[in-house]
């Protein structure tokens, strides 16, 4: 049985149809990407998954557990790191520990041995005396790691673990989430929209947009999907008809004055591709990548609507609703 | 079952253990919490008892239990209102999906709170020497209603808390909630026929008059109704507050 399993799951808030029909079924020790712009639903169907959400309609469980009828079941065996930061700044790192092993009920015998070793594992011990206040952003996310995954939880969430973090502390930030779920086999379920991120961390992606699964697969099996390499060609004339008729080639497209050609292994055909090309003005061979698969999928660039650091509407409809209940 | 009271009573006192914490953290709010009331009882007390009596009993030893009072009037509920801010930081949010129930999470606010304001409290008791109206074998009972008192006013602070979404709301409850539980409590004069009727209604309607005159009587010999009366109301008024605060609590959000 899948560890997470979602059936015809949704939510609407009011007039918004946040999530429209989730059907998923993720395995034990996944690390399974949800991938979307802003607003598409991604913070709702978690949120619902840890039972902070009520679902509309659709069933759920984790590890077995229904998420609407046995929520404490479930929270039990849920971690979640969210999107904004949520750590008690009056506490210090050890503290929050402390106060999260004391609400997950983790037994006074293994208490102190299961937080140092969590502090251990995201490099913490130095400063886990100090006032969470004093921490650097990457500090913060790290602990929240660790906070998360304190109580050995069976599923852990991620929403959006890198956002607003610099560059060279997204890089680390991963590669603790991966260091920690192979350590327990713990399943992870992450948001973000670092398409080259979720890429490279990820078994499997889902690719959500406007509250529907629109794609479920492996990230190489998404991108092969594509017909290999893309090479961009910028030339006044291209000869449509002639490229197209290529053996080799899987796809052509003409965007405005670049004719972007889709093949496999298209370092052996660049010669006669090029030959074929009168007045070449430049020419980009790239890999494709999973934005290139939200584009073929959905028409738009996944960063259009994405807004670095804040919630989509929906998410912020979703809070305000929360808040109205 | 035993099981699960268990995992709740665990929770409890998480929260309980995290406010404990975060108490003795905040070194100047002790301090203030101390003062403030200090310069009640010298500055006015001294003051206003230098012309004035009430029975036998000099005027600044006669405000000692309602200035008691007062410190857990305004102690408790703005531990309570505190969520407010608790909420607006996220800092709750992480607590709210722990696999405790909401109500436990209040009570452990609660206690939370009612041990801050007693810490207080006991702070001014350690000084009650330099009042020679008061009778030091009393304080247990004081401390007893107080307590009670304090557990009520928690909730009451908790309560409104979850209802109000900013801290501008604050000011408002400070003028239309905590000021007129204080002034009509009979903290800083006697109740008896003398008062305007209007006013001697409102206080008596008032629970934390209660509270006052059990402090008194316990303190000063001197009370209205008998303690165990002024006790009964005050655990009412504490019942109340704790299932609305519980009802409130559970719905925030």
């Amino acid at each position: 049985m899948a560890i997470i399993e979602t059936r015809c799951l949704k939510k609407t808030f009011g007039k918004i149809e946040a999530v429209r029909g989730i059907d998923l079924d993720i395995e034990k020790g996944e690390i399974f990407g949800l991938l979307g712009p802003n607003g598409a639903g991604k913070t709702t169907t978690i949120g619902m998954l840890c039972t902070i959400v009520r679902p509309t309609s659709g069933r759920g469980s984790i590890a077995g557990f229904d998420i609407a009828r046995q929520p404490t079941q479930v929270r039990r065996n849920v971690g979640i790191v969210f999107q904004d930061p949520t750590l008690d700044t009056i506490l210090t790192g050890r503290e929050n520990l402390e106060l999260h092993a004391r609400l997950y009920g983790i037994p006074t015998s293994v208490r102190k041995a299961w937080i140092e070793e969590m502090l251990e594992l995201v490099d913490l011990k130095g400063r886990a005396g100090d006032l969470t206040k004093t921490y650097s952003g990457g500090m913060r996310r790290r602990l929240e790691l660790a906070r998360g995954l304190l109580h050995r939880p069976a599923v852990l969430f991620l929403d959006e673990p890198t956002l607003g973090l610099d560059p060279q502390t997204r890089a680390r930030t991963w590669e603790y989430i991966r260091k920690m779920a192979a350590k327990e086999h713990t399943t992870v379920m992450l948001t973000t929209h670092y398409m080259e991120e979720a890429q490279a961390v990820c078994d499997r992606i889902g690719i959500i947009d406007a509250g529907r699964i629109i794609a479920l697969d492996t990230p190489a099996n998404m991108i092969d999907s594509l017909g290999g390499d893309i090479v961009a060609v910028a030339a006044p004339r291209p000869p449509l008809e002639a490229i197209r008729s290529l053996p080799y080639v899987s796809a052509v497209k003409m965007n405005e004055e670049t004719v972007e050609i889709s093949m496999k292994s298209a370092h052996l055909h660049l010669a006669e591709i090029l030959s074929l090309i009168p007045d070449v003005i430049s020419v980009e061979m790239r890999k494709p990548t999973l934005n290139d698969v939200f584009i073929k999928l959905t028409g738009r660039d996944i960063r259009e609507d994405t807004v670095e650091n804040g919630g989509g509407w929906v998410e912020a409809a979703a809070r305000y609703n929360q808040r109205g209940r | 079952m035993r099981q699960l009271l268990l995992k709740e009573f665990m929770g409890i006192s998480a929260v309980w253990w995290r406010e404990f914490k975060v108490f003795r953290r905040e070194k100047s709010r002790i301090l203030a919490s101390f003062v403030q009331p200090m310069m009640w009882l010298f500055l006015f007390g001294s003051g206003v008892g230098a012309s004035l009596s009430v029975g036998s009993i000099n005027y600044r030893d006669y405000i000692y239990p309602g200035i008691l009072t007062m410190s857990v009037i305004f102690g408790s509920v703005f531990f309570g209102l505190y969520i407010i801010w608790d909420r607006k930081l996220d800092v709750l949010k992480a607590v709210l999906v722990a696999p405790v129930t909401r109500i436990s999470i209040f009570f452990g606010k609660v206690l939370g709170g009612c041990t801050d304001v007693i810490m207080q409290v006991a702070i001014l008791f350690m000084f009650s020497f330099l009042f020679p109206a008061v009778n030091p074998w009393g304080i247990p009972q004081a401390v007893l209603i107080l307590m009670v008192t304090s557990i009520a006013l928690v909730a009451v602070g908790l309560s409104l808390g979850s209802l109000m979404e900013s801290l501008e709301g604050f000011q408002v409850i400070s003028a239309f909630v905590v000021f007129p539980l204080f002034f009509l409590s009979g903290a800083l004069f006697p109740v008896d026929d003398r008062l305007p009727s209007w006013l001697g209604s409102l206080v008596k309607i008032n629970p934390l008059s209660y509270t006052v005159d059990g402090v008194r009587g316990a303190l000063l010999g001197v009370s209205i109704a008998p303690f165990y009366v002024n006790l009964g109301v005050v655990t009412l008024f504490a019942a109340v507050m704790l299932v609305a605060g519980s009802i409130l609590f559970s719905r925030m959000k």
